[in-house]
């Protein structure tokens, strides 16, 4: 029972007409004003369902309640969550049934819809794995139904841009240590003409080639000198005060790294000139640790996944046509919005007009609390988009209103070192109408002609508004309403 | 094209500063295209690509900037080399605006964060997002003033079951006002606190009331506001009965006053017997029903929002309340004085009002003297207006209701209709009386004599042209407590020839006296 309104003086929260706020002001009683709009898209239905799913702490029965009680339980294990990196495999190996398929970012495509960059890269990764010899060949097999085509995320995998896995590629391996989940992801082949923006000449098979045959197994032998592998939180958190925000930004997370494998390398027993080979390529290549900062995100998450009633967020990725998240209470299905093309500055001799829709499957580090979320720490990324610091710091404190927790691993200097803004409640994101912002690099449309720009985005509304409604009727809130009136 | 390259040895910038540089270079007056990259291998193959890796680009190393600039010009390749230095220095840094220490929150859920202690919610959304909005707020543990209408109906009848449940009030949906613990909500007066407490399915009758209370030097508890809708039969009068039982647990409340449209029976049936056992004395006013019931159940019966007010009053006081009928008009000279100015022709009063249950209250006095009038609100549905545009004969027109208000603001707030339709009846020559409301308090019009008075004097010199006076009366609901303070209202609107009487119901008498000549009950009109 809730005290009588009677009871003491009133303390005015006011949604709708501003001027209301004039009277309890002048009456001395405390008013504060919501900067209020229609829920989600605007549609009525959407904002009395989204009311059916508020919580009730006076009734744990509530289907609200029951979401609060299961997003309670979610979060925790996301918080909860040691990723830490224990070796690098091969596709093949570690998913021994994945015969002729070819994983890619974002949810599932067929190769008729795949955007230009991610046909490059599959034909890339056909003509690699030498399904066929040229590039007609490829692309016909890849078209004839030759080779089955499936989601990352579909095995616990994550992969940037194209996000491409082929069954000869060696994986980073990550092992959630408090929930025992692994994550898998592809290793990063620097900048410029790459198989993840969909290049597929002689140079990109080279590397690729290098990469399985040279990078990982030296990578495998420096993690077996490391007792327990290597944990990647901390290395997250000290880059996050080094100006990283462990997505489009890893300058400070790879020079750690770096460090790391530098030691590890040398106590390998490997050549010196293997090590110096693979320490010459993690140098020239800021990005190198963000794969590992991806796969590091999908094993937290993935911890929070299957949480039944849970409205936590557990993906956010894109295929270059479309945007999709997956949530915590809600299985397998993809809910699905056209991909958004970021804002942001181009490379000289390029524009938005050259731009592919946004495209990775790295936005899982947004789900998990960094990247846009954490900008407030990488300063350095809203000037993509024109802003200041203190603008990174109100991109930071927005994403604060759609989140349910703080993250006290991983602390933001310019924020009080209050903690990241993290695991999204979708209800939160309809609610407010706050899309989660997301720091991403730009591909070209085409196929091949690499990165174009960064920048930042904003995921589309659509996709929470019809997981909102999808959880609402698995959790029953409209049924429950309905026997609440009898 | 000229083409120069500017390398910085061992000056580091990060690539996104570089970006942006660049873009602000480009923008440069002749300036075709700009690229400032670290000399890394990779940036070369970039610059290479775009066909601008330069001699001097290509000998740079990982440490050096490397800053190509095409323009249409030596000079203007000179002049942009500056600027690119400056920017490069710091020295034009672009910058932009601060961001706030704290975003305003953009729904209930973050705004609880900023004002924890908070346990009431006011909604005007759209009617269509209302509710939600409440049922949220109910969630929370907060009460509701609702003044959005247009909320539909199973929606007020699911959050009243759940406020119901959880111990909370709902006023509303359709609720326009309400006073809880001296703080005004939504369209309310600023009235004394006092021993009178209120509970009102009728906006502008809460706020008659309460004004009236005031006048007469009483205060008012609490004036809890249900929403139009609550007295029918769906809603089953939820947020009546809970708010009687409110004002009843109350300690601050002697008297409780009770004011609706005539309810659903079952309602009627319902609050009388509650009221049947209530320790406190009780008025109860169901506007244009019937008295005898609630004489039966041991409550005061009103037939005017004057009268309730007057017993409310009287019972505070411990005093007996006054007879049912009304006084004397205390201008009883002026409307004399009026009425003898009027030809033969003119016989009709044309009541436009703001105040819904101030036009009802007019009609109901008009009926006990032998009028009924036309009206698009009638007491008897054979009285409807055809085309609530048109006056004819006796007429009272609520010119807040959603035939008048769909895509024009609330005529408390914005009087130019009003003032239109004033014009026309003043054209009328059949018009002997307009009878108006003044509605004053926070959320109605900053200076209504303002917005009133060059409209009156318009009327009248219509109707002086055609050798007619026009008579207006009206009276003024407020206090001076109010932010248009109620006698700097009244004084501009009576020097203007308004003849002003201190309640509607006054009014109402008043402007049936001059219409009639003083022919008195049973006589007027016919």
């Amino acid at each position: 029972m809730s005290a009588g309104l009677l009871e003491r003086e009133p303390s005015v929260i006011n949604i709708g007409v501003e001027a209301f706020t004039d009277a309890v002001r002048a009456a001395g009683a405390p008013v504060y004003h919501v900067d209020w709009r229609p829920p989600g898209e605007g549609e009525p239905r959407t904002a009395w369902t989204l009311a059916l799913l508020a919580g009730d702490p006076d009734d744990p029965d509530a289907a609200g309640s029951r979401v609060d009680a299961a997003n309670r339980d979610a979060v925790g294990r996301l918080l909860e969550a040691q990723p830490v990196l224990v070796g690098v495999g091969r596709a093949a190996e570690v998913w021994p049934d994945l015969g002729r398929t070819i994983l890619h970012a974002g949810p599932p495509i067929a190769w008729e819809r795949m955007c230009g960059p991610m046909r490059g890269a599959v034909t890339g990764a056909v003509l690699y794995e030498g399904w066929a010899s040229s590039v007609e060949e490829a692309q016909r097999l890849a078209a004839s139904g030759g080779i089955r085509f499936d989601a990352c995320h579909h095995f616990s995998a994550v992969g940037p841009m194209a996000g491409v896995i082929s069954p000869s590629m060696p994986l980073f391996v990550v092992r959630n240590t408090t929930s025992g989940n692994t994550a898998y992801s592809n290793l990063n082949e620097g900048l410029g003409k790459v198989l993840r923006f969909g290049a597929y000449g002689p140079e990109v098979i080279d590397r690729l080639r290098w990469i399985e045959r040279r990078l990982a197994p030296a990578l495998q032998r420096a993690l077996a000198t490391i007792e327990g592998g290597l944990r990647l939180a901390p290395i997250m958190a000290q880059a996050l005060q080094m100006g990283d925000d462990v997505h489009n930004r890893n300058v400070a997370a790879t020079s750690l790294l770096f460090r790391t494998l530098a030691t590890a390398l040398l106590r390998s027993g490997l050549d010196t000139g293997h090590v110096e080979e693979v320490l010459a390529f993690v140098d020239g290549n800021n990005h190198f640790f963000l794969n590992l900062s991806m796969a590091a995100c999908k094993a937290s998450l993935d911890a929070a996944h299957g949480v039944a009633g849970s409205s936590l967020v557990t993906a956010m990725t894109r295929n270059g046509v479309e945007f999709g998240i997956r949530v915590s209470g809600l299985g397998d299905r993809w809910f699905t919005a056209p991909a958004p093309t970021p804002q942001g500055l181009y490379f000289s001799g390029y524009s938005e007009a050259d731009a592919n829709p946004d495209l990775g499957d790295s936005a899982i580090t947004e789900t998990a609390g960094f990247g846009g979320f954490a900008m407030g720490a990488a300063p350095a990324m809203v000037q993509f988009v024109g802003g200041t610091p203190d603008d990174a710091l109100a991109y930071t404190r927005e994403m604060y209103e759609i989140t349910l927790a703080r993250n006290a691993k991983f602390s933001l200097p310019p924020l009080d070192f209050s903690g990241t803004p993290t695991g999204i409640d979708l209800r939160a994101v309809v609610d407010t109408g706050i899309r989660p912002v997301i720091n991403t690099g730009i591909a070209h449309r085409e196929a091949g002609v690499g990165q174009i720009g960064a920048g930042i985005v904003r995921a589309p509304m659509s996709c929470f508004e019809e997981a909102m409604l999808a959880l609402a009727d698995a959790v029953g809130a409209d049924r429950l309403a309905e026997e609440q009136k009898r | 094209m000229p083409v120069t390259t500017i390398v910085k040895p061992g000056l580091y910038k990060d690539s996104v500063a570089l970006m942006r540089i660049s873009e602000a270079a480009a923008a440069l007056a002749g300036v075709r295209r700009a690229a400032l990259v670290m000399g890394t291998a990779a940036n070369k193959a970039i610059l290479e690509e775009a066909g601008q890796l330069t001699a001097d680009a290509q000998a740079a190393g990982p440490d050096d900037l490397v800053v190509v600039l095409e323009g249409e010009s030596e000079q203007a390749l000179a002049d942009a080399s500056g600027r690119v230095e400056a920017m490069l220095a710091g020295e034009e840094a672009p910058r932009g605006g601060a961001a706030p220490e704290e975003r305003p929150a953009r729904a209930l859920a973050t705004a609880l964060r900023r004002l924890a202690d908070a346990n009431l919610v006011l909604v005007s959304t759209p009617g269509a997002y209302a509710g939600a909005e409440a049922l949220k707020a109910l969630r929370r543990g907060l009460h509701v003033f609702l003044f959005s209408n247009n909320v539909p109906v199973e929606q007020e009848v699911h959050l009243k079951a759940l406020a119901r449940r959880k111990g909370l009030l709902v006023m509303g949906p359709d609720c326009g006002t309400a006073i809880i613990g001296g703080v005004p909500l939504g369209f309310a007066n600023v009235v004394r606190r006092g021993g009178v407490g209120l509970v009102a399915a009728a906006g502008t009758g809460l706020q008659e009331v309460s004004c009236l209370i005031d006048r007469q030097g009483e205060g008012i508890s609490h004036g809890i506001g249900t929403g139009s809708n609550d007295v029918s039969a769906p809603v089953g009068g939820a947020t009546m009965q809970q708010g009687f039982e409110a004002l009843r647990a109350d300690p601050a409340t002697r008297v409780i006053v009770l004011v609706s449209k005539p309810p659903a029976p079952a309602v009627a049936a319902k609050m009388l017997g509650l009221v049947g056992t209530c320790e406190k004395p009780v008025v109860v006013l169901f506007l244009g029903g019937d008295p005898e019931p609630v004489r039966r159940a041991g409550a005061v019966p009103a037939v005017t929002l004057e009268d309730a007010a007057a017993a409310g009053v009287a019972l505070a006081r411990g005093e007996a309340p006054g007879p049912g009928e009304a006084a004397p008009l205390p201008d009883a000279e002026r409307v004399r004085a009026e009425a003898a100015r009027l030809g033969r022709g003119q016989r009709y009063i044309r009541g436009l009002f703001s105040g819904g249950t101030l036009c009802t209250e007019a009609q109901v006095v008009w009926r006990e003297r032998g009028i009924d009038a036309y009206s698009n609100v009638p007491l008897d549905a054979a009285r409807r207006l055809g085309d609530p545009d048109e006056s004819r004969e006796h007429t009272a027109v609520d010119m807040g209701t959603d035939e008048f208000t769909v895509g024009r603001p609330h005529p408390m707030i914005d009087f130019r209709y009003r003032v239109e339709r004033l014009r026309r009846e003043a054209r009328d020559p059949a018009t002997a009386v307009v009878l108006l409301d003044v509605v004053l308090g926070y959320g109605a019009h900053p200076d209504p004599a303002g917005a009133l008075v060059p409209a009156v004097r318009e009327a009248r010199a219509l109707a002086e042209r055609e050798g007619r006076h026009l008579s207006v009366v009206a009276s003024v609901c407020g206090t001076e407590g109010d932010p248009q303070r109620l006698s700097a209202q009244e004084a501009r609107l009576r020097e203007a020839g308004v003849l002003l009487l201190p309640s509607n119901a006054a009014a109402a008498r008043a402007a049936v006296a001059i219409a009639t000549r003083g022919a008195g009950p049973g006589e007027a009109g016919r």
